[in-house]
Parts: C-alpha cells; structure tokens; sequence
C-alpha cells in the first residue's frame, strides 16, 4: 500500500467515525445521568434513517434532504422523550438488568414497528443535494459527502462540549452523571433532567441516523449493528466521556480502515486476508483497552449508585414442597416420549426447552451467584456446538466423543476470556464478554475454509439410537438434570458461598481470605463448560450449525430468560427458559410480528412486576414489611 | 419559641428490613439552632435524610413551613426551603467551586409572615468563608476536606432556605476549621435561618445550639436546653462519651 493510498483510508476513516461518535455520545450521555444502559438506542438511530429517508423521498430538493435531517432528529428526540416519561421514569428504582431488560423489548418492538410502517426491503434514498461530487485527494475520489461527515463529527463534538461546560444545563448533567440523589436534594428535578438528557441522546442518534441516508440504505437489522458499535465506542472511550467517544470512533473506525488498506498480505509461510479482520477489529480495539485501561481511555471509575436496589436475596436451599414440585415435573417430562406418536413435535418442542434450560442455568450461575452479567454467553454456546460438529465434520467423530469434546472447547474458552472478564466489573464486565462473544462469531464466520462460514456446519446428525426424537430427548433430559443438580451443588458448597461472598462484597471477602477473583474466574469456567453441553446438544438435534445461531441474539435470549425467571432463586432461569422458549415458538407461529408482541409481553411484566416477578412474588407473601 | 419551622411527628425509618427509627418527636422554632446528640450509629444521619424525602422507607408526618411535607420527594422539598448538607458532604468533585455553587442555586424566598429570608450570592458566601473567594475556579476534588465542608454548606446557601439540616459539619476537619464552622452557625442563625444540627461533640454543639435531642438506637431518649445537657453529666455519660 503506498503511502497517499494509506492517507486516503485514514481520510475514509474519519468518516467513518463521524457515523459512530453520532450513535455512541448520546448513548453514554444517557447512561451518565441515568445510569440506564439503552440498548433501544440502535433502533433510535435505525428510525433516523427510515424516516430521513421519507422526508427526502417525499419532499423534492434541499428542503427534504436537509430540513428532513433536521425533523428527524427533532422528531426522533421527541420519541425519546416519550420513552423516559412513558417507560423509563417506572424502572429507575428496579434492577439494573431490568432496566436493559425493558429497553430491549423496545427494540423488538421499534424493530416489528418500522417493519410495519416501511416494509421489508431495504430502502436507498437520495444522495445528498448540494454534496452529490467528490473531490480529488491523493490522486483519489472522495465523495464531498463525506468530507462533510468529517468536519461535523468534531462539530457536534465542540458544541456539545460547550453545552456541557458552560450551560447551566451542562452544569446539571455533570453534577447528576456524579450524584443524582445529591442533585435532587438541592432542589433540581431530576425527572425533568433525565426527560432532557434522553431527549438530547435520542435526537442525536436520529440526526446520525439521518445522516447515513446518503451513504447506506435504511435496513431492518440496523439497529442490533448500531447498538453494538456504540457499545464498543462507549466502552472504548469510557462512560459519560463525550471526548472519549469521539477519540475511540476515531481509532476504531482507523484500524478498520487500516486492515480494510492493508489488504492481503502473503507472509512467505501464511497468506493473511486483514479486510477479514474488519468484523473483529472493534471487539479486539475494545478487549485490549479495557484489558489495560478498564474504565475505557477518558473513563472514571463509576461512582457508586446510591439507594437504588434492595441488597440481593441470600439463596435458600429448596425447600420440601418445591422438591416434590420438581419429582412431579420430571415425571410428566419422562411421560412425554410416550406421545412420540400422536404429537412427535412436542418432543422436539422439548428438546429445545431443555437446551434453553440448560443454557440459562448456565448463565444464571454466574449471573445471579456470581454477579457477572455475561453478555456473550453465546460464545460458549458457539464453541460447544461448533467443537462438536466440527468433530463430526473433520474427523468423524461419534456423537458421544463429540458431546464430550463440546463442553471441553467451551470451558478453554471460558477459562481464556474468563481470566480476562472477571478483572472488570459491571457494565464493563458485560461489555468484554460480549466483545469476547463476538470475536467467537467473526471467527466462525470469517474462517470459511475450517468452519463453513456462514453457511454453517451441516450433517450433524446423531446416529442410531439417538436418531428417533424421544431417545434424544431423553438424552437431553438426563444431560439437563446432571447440568443443573451439578450447579445446584456447587452453589452450596464452600466453593458457592465464596462466589456469592465476592458478589456481595470483593473486599470483605477478600479479607477473610478468599481470592475473589480466582473463585470468579473458576465459576466463569464453570458455567462456559455447561454451556457447552447445550451448544453440542443443540447441533445435533437440529443437524446443523450456523453462525446465526451464536449470535449476539442468542446472548441476549440468554439474559431474557435469566431475568424472566428472576435472578435472586435457583428454580428462576429454568422457568425462565421454558417460559421464553415456549413463548418464542408459540408466539412466532401466531403472528408475522412476533418480535413486537414478545416485546409488548415483556414490556407489561416489567411495568407489572417493577422489582422482577420473583421480587413480586416475595412482596406478595409479605417478606417485608410493607411501608 | 413564637413560631414553629419543623415538626417531626412519629418519625420511622428502614433500610430494608432494618428499622433504624422509632417514632421520633420534635419540633425546630423559627430561628432556633436545634442539635441532634448521640453516638455513631444512633440514627442523626438517618433523621435528617428521612426528612428530606432521601429514605423511601419511612412513616410519619414532617410538617415544614406550616406545609406537610412527608410525602415529597427530595426536589420538591429542597424547594420549600429546606436546606440540607449531608455528613459525607457530596460535593460534585468534578466541577468547580462556582459551578457547585450554581448547583443550589434556587430563587429568593420570604418567611410565611412575608419578611424576606436571607438571600445568598457567591459573593455574599466569598465572605462567609473566605477560604473559598480563594479558589473559586478549583475543581471539587482538589480540595481538602475543610474546605469541602465549607462548599458543601455555601452550596446549601445558594438555595436561600429557610432551615438548614446540617449533618455532622465538625466531622473530619482541622481544629481551625471546626472553629471557623461554629462561627459561621452563630452567624446563620443571626441572620434568622433556622438550623438542625446532628453532632457528636457537645464541645462543638455547646458553641452554637439552643436546644438538643439525644438519640440513641432510634429514640430520643432526653430532650432540654443545651445549658441543662452541659450540666447533666450522667445523660453524657450514657449517651455521648465514647
């Protein structure tokens, strides 16, 4: 690559990182006020572009183009707004994962809506009146568009940074991003704060979306890409820094650019491809600075939150009711093999409930006990169901070497990055294992040659007996059983209560002499290998494996089901998981808007249920005093 | 005591399912520099946040101003004019001593028989504590913990109210400093505010109080004047003597 060529990528770059300091700055400005973490924001900014692009498609010249961009944002702050007023304002005092739970059913929801309004196709508006040449740089053509891009990225960046520094409203969102609750008894009402502050992230994430329309076609599946950038971006730069966003688009969108210039390179021994890297490039930007800066480049360590949650429940062994509870289920379950004939898709039906099962369980045991909120628990999904069928694939393994080699890949990779991942905490925490989650994906995707990339792994079927549905399934039932008896006794072993101590308190735990992290670290492990066993269960009761499958989409199931159940007892993440398995495959079947209705049902349970439905239930049984 | 600013009446707390209050009484007149005595743990702190709508658990009726105020959250009674300036002084560390200041600031206010109530600039705070007209553009976190003190009760000012909760201000701070306070309490109070002040140090209380409650474990176990208090050795023994 010569050197002007090299330029010309670091100017497309530039670019580039406009785009994603738009979608990232309001994010982080929201969650440094209001401490929620709003994973609608991608749909905010998905919504920018579908209803830019009306404005520019329906209204001829300039005024459509630029005057739509800026209704958009306008519009688009508004429906943010709303949200707060409608929504959020419920949720402030409800659990952190609650809140994320609420703003992801916004995003089926905002998803199933402009689906509804826009259709399916991806709509391509018109090039930017006024900026439709380009511009010879470097011997290059660069669309003055995008020059334009680069100037008002740092724009907004300034003006922001204004507003912040020298507005009394500035003045306000610093104070509060420190101590809201202090703010409040000064006489400032917070609620008011927020409304703006979200309007003020909303609007800026449609205006990056308007922006966009130019450049991309406004598509239905830009909303989970947007949320990710922007969670990278945030975390890259730290919380609540708006310098920090820009400066980590920046070096994001360069190294992409960068492995995009460089191109392939032939080592003498390997020939490496770098635009394959584009896909990993952020998550590896973002693990290696959260490894050495864990608070993101420009981030504080968070101040504590005050008086926000209730302290979390001890767990209770079970108790004899619920045993029976429990004898009682698995006897119905092992009856069902005799409906292999009249109804043989229950069976199938259950074999999936029990993957979930066990896959939530696994997730639960380091989320709930261990106070990691994993948000790449798919990785080790991935890897059990990809170590497996590939065992099949290459070698001709038989299934039961292949089911015992699944849990194996997953807990080398849980040790890996779980070695990594317990050293954050919190949101950070969340954020590296979904980095870790989506290095796993871009792998298996991008490493056609080994994995099949997208097309998957396919064949994986297991061999006779195991062939007819109701022999696997009582295979999966059994595996389940041993999966989650086996979690359920380490939770109350020495080994579980020193997990839970170091939830509850790193410091005090440590002091009496439990090395926190290493506890952590094993239980992370732990967790990843059990995981693995629903990953190798699940290729071969569909026969196939696709990266589809181990996607981000399948994290966020995971933590559904987890918060569905509640977080504070053990029976909550297997209920939860048959709840929300049961409720994706009848509700998908009813309608073409299944997301929407998924969403609407949980956006009531959390209305309903602020503190969680177990937190409800104890209510309900007058566990505390009622004030 | 002509006219009443604060009455308490059967005030409870909980953290969780932890009673911290039991049915506390008592009553703060206009002008009065009220103290609240008791050990660490005897539950000063907690009165003071109860009353200032900051503990979602607590029972009981708060009547301010001849207002109820029980039910309001913490904005809404910050702006009837009730100051607060908590033990751990949570000043904003990340903003200046001006832009503190700017935090509290809240419109001038009269008493309810229309006499206006005293009304603070930064200027006007730059001479109450000169330590601050020093450095009014230094960020929160660069300054010593007398300092903070001093921020975190000129901050309280800037919202003009009519009483102040002052939570433990003589905690942490140089001998110098918890001096310069007391000054400053007997000045407040001259100029008619109206103040509750939690202390463990009657040294420090007998300076600037009128009246004292003694709490220990959540109730208020003597009442009476600051003088009868200085002389009852036997109420300090049992409840504030370490």
């Amino acid at each position: 690559m010569t050197f002007s060529a090299f330029l010309f990528q670091a100017l497309n770059g530039l670019s580039t990182a406009s785009g994603l300091f738009f979608i990232a700055v309001g994010l982080s400005l929201i969650f440094g006020v209001s401490r929620i973490i709003n994973i609608a924001h991608g749909s905010l900014y998905m919504l920018g572009t579908y209803i830019a692009y009306t404005f520019a498609t329906h209204i001829d010249g300039g005024l459509g183009y630029w005057g739509g961009i800026v209704a958009t944002a306008l519009i688009v702050g508004v429906l943010g707004a709303l949200i707060e007023i409608v929504l959020l304002r419920r949720i402030y005092r409800a659990p952190e994962l609650f809140q994320l739970l609420a703003t992801f059913a916004l995003v089926l929801v905002i998803n199933d809506a402009t689906l509804w309004l826009w259709g399916p196709e991806d709509l391509l508006g018109p090039r930017a009146p006024g900026l439709r040449g380009a511009i010879e740089v470097f011997g290059r053509q660069l669309p003055s568009y995008d020059l334009f891009l680069i100037f008002i990225g740092p724009l907004v960046l300034i003006l922001l940074h204004f507003a912040l520094a020298r507005t009394r409203f500035g003045r306000l969102v610093r104070a509060a991003t420190q101590d809201r609750e202090m703010v409040g008894a000064l006489g400032v009402n917070q609620a008011v704060l927020f409304t703006s502050v979200f309007a003020l992230g909303a609007l800026l994430a449609g205006l990056g979306g308007a922006l966009q329309v130019a450049r991309e076609p406004a598509n239905l599946a830009t909303d989970l890409v947007a949320i990710g950038d922007a969670f990278v971006v945030v975390v890259v730069g730290g919380m609540g820094s708006i310098s920090g966003a820009y400066l980590a688009a920046v070096i994001i969108a360069e190294v992409k650019a960068l492995c995009i210039g460089i191109g392939v390179v032939d080592f003498g021994f390997v020939t490496v491809n770098f635009s394959k890297f584009t896909l990993v490039a952020e998550f590896l930007v973002m693990a290696a600075v959260l490894i050495a800066r864990p608070y993101g480049l420009l981030g504080k360590p968070q101040a504590a939150v005050r008086s926000i949650a209730e302290p979390e429940e001890p767990i209770r062994p079970a108790t004899p009711m619920l045993k029976t509870l429990a004898v009682i289920v698995l006897a119905l379950l092992m009856c069902l093999p005799l409906l292999a004939q009249s109804s043989p898709y229950l069976l199938i039906l259950g074999i999936d409930v029990l993957i979930a099962v066990i896959f939530a369980t696994s997730l639960h045991f380091i989320m709930g006990p261990g106070g990691m909120h994993s948000f790449g628990h798919a990785a080790y999904f991935g890897l059990g169901a990809y170590g497996a069928a590939l065992l099949v694939k290459w070698l001709g393994a038989p299934m039961g070497i292949a089911l015992l080699v699944a849990p194996l890949a997953a807990l080398a990779g849980a040790l890996l990055f779980g070695w990594f991942a317990v050293r954050l905490s919190g949101v950070y925490l969340a954020m590296l294992t979904l980095a870790f989650a989506q290095i796993v994906w871009a792998a298996v995707f991008q490493w056609e040659g080994f994995t099949g990339g997208s097309n998957g792994v396919i064949g994986v079927w297991p061999p006779p007996p195991f062939d007819k549905s109701w022999v696997f399934f009582v295979l999966t039932l059994l595996l389940a059983i041993a999966a989650v008896l086996l979690l359920r006794r380490l939770l109350f072993a020495p080994f579980g209560y020193a997990m839970r101590a170091g939830r509850d308190s790193v410091l005090r735990a440590e002091a009496i002499g439990i090395d926190v992290k290493r506890v952590h670290w094993l239980a992370f492990a732990i967790a990843g290998g059990i995981c693995g066993v629903a990953g190798g269960l699940f290729a071969f009761a569909k026969g196939s494996i696709s990266p589809e499958t181990i996607s981000v989409g399948r994290s966020i199931d995971g933590l559904v089901m987890v918060l569905l159940g509640g977080i504070q007892t053990l029976t909550g993440p297997i209920v939860g998981a048959s709840l929300y398995a049961l409720l994706q495959d009848t509700v998908m079947r009813q309608t073409e808007y299944w997301r929407a209705l998924l969403g609407i049902i949980i956006l009531v349970l959390v209305l309903a249920f602020p503190q969680g439905i177990v937190g409800a239930a104890a209510h309900l049984f007058g566990k505390r005093r009622a004030p | 005591m002509s006219e009443l600013m604060l009455t308490v009446e059967n005030l409870s707390a909980w953290y969780g399912a932890a009673r911290i209050l039991y049915d506390l009484n008592f009553n703060v007149g206009r002008g009065e520099v009220v103290a609240l005595m008791g050990r660490n743990g005897a539950g000063k702190s907690t009165t003071m946040k109860a009353i200032m709508g900051l503990i979602a658990e607590r029972q009981g009726v708060v009547t301010f101003n001849g207002g109820d105020i029980s039910r309001l959250k913490p904005f809404e009674i910050a702006r009837r004019g009730l100051g607060f300036t908590p033990e751990d002084r949570r000043i904003f560390v990340d903003l200046t001593v001006m832009e503190n200041l700017d935090i509290g600031r809240q419109p001038p206010r009269n008493f309810p028989d229309g006499t206006p109530a005293p009304s603070w600039t930064p200027s006007s705070l730059f001479k109450l504590f000169p330590n601050l007209a020093e450095m009014p553009q230094r960020l929160g976190y660069r300054m010593s913990g007398g300092e903070q003190q001093m921020l975190t009760v000129a901050r309280t000012l800037m919202g003009n109210p009519l009483l102040v909760l002052l939570d433990e201000p003589s905690e942490g701070v140089a001998p110098l400093i918890v001096e310069q306070m007391a000054n400053t309490i007997v000045e407040l109070k001259k100029e008619g505010l109206s103040i509750l002040l939690s202390e463990q140090n009657i040294h420090f209380a007998r300076l600037v109080s009128d009246r004292v409650y003694v709490l220990e474990k959540g109730q208020i176990h003597w009442q009476g004047s600051m003088t009868d208090l200085a002389d009852n050795l036997d109420i300090q023994r049992a409840y504030l003597t370490v």
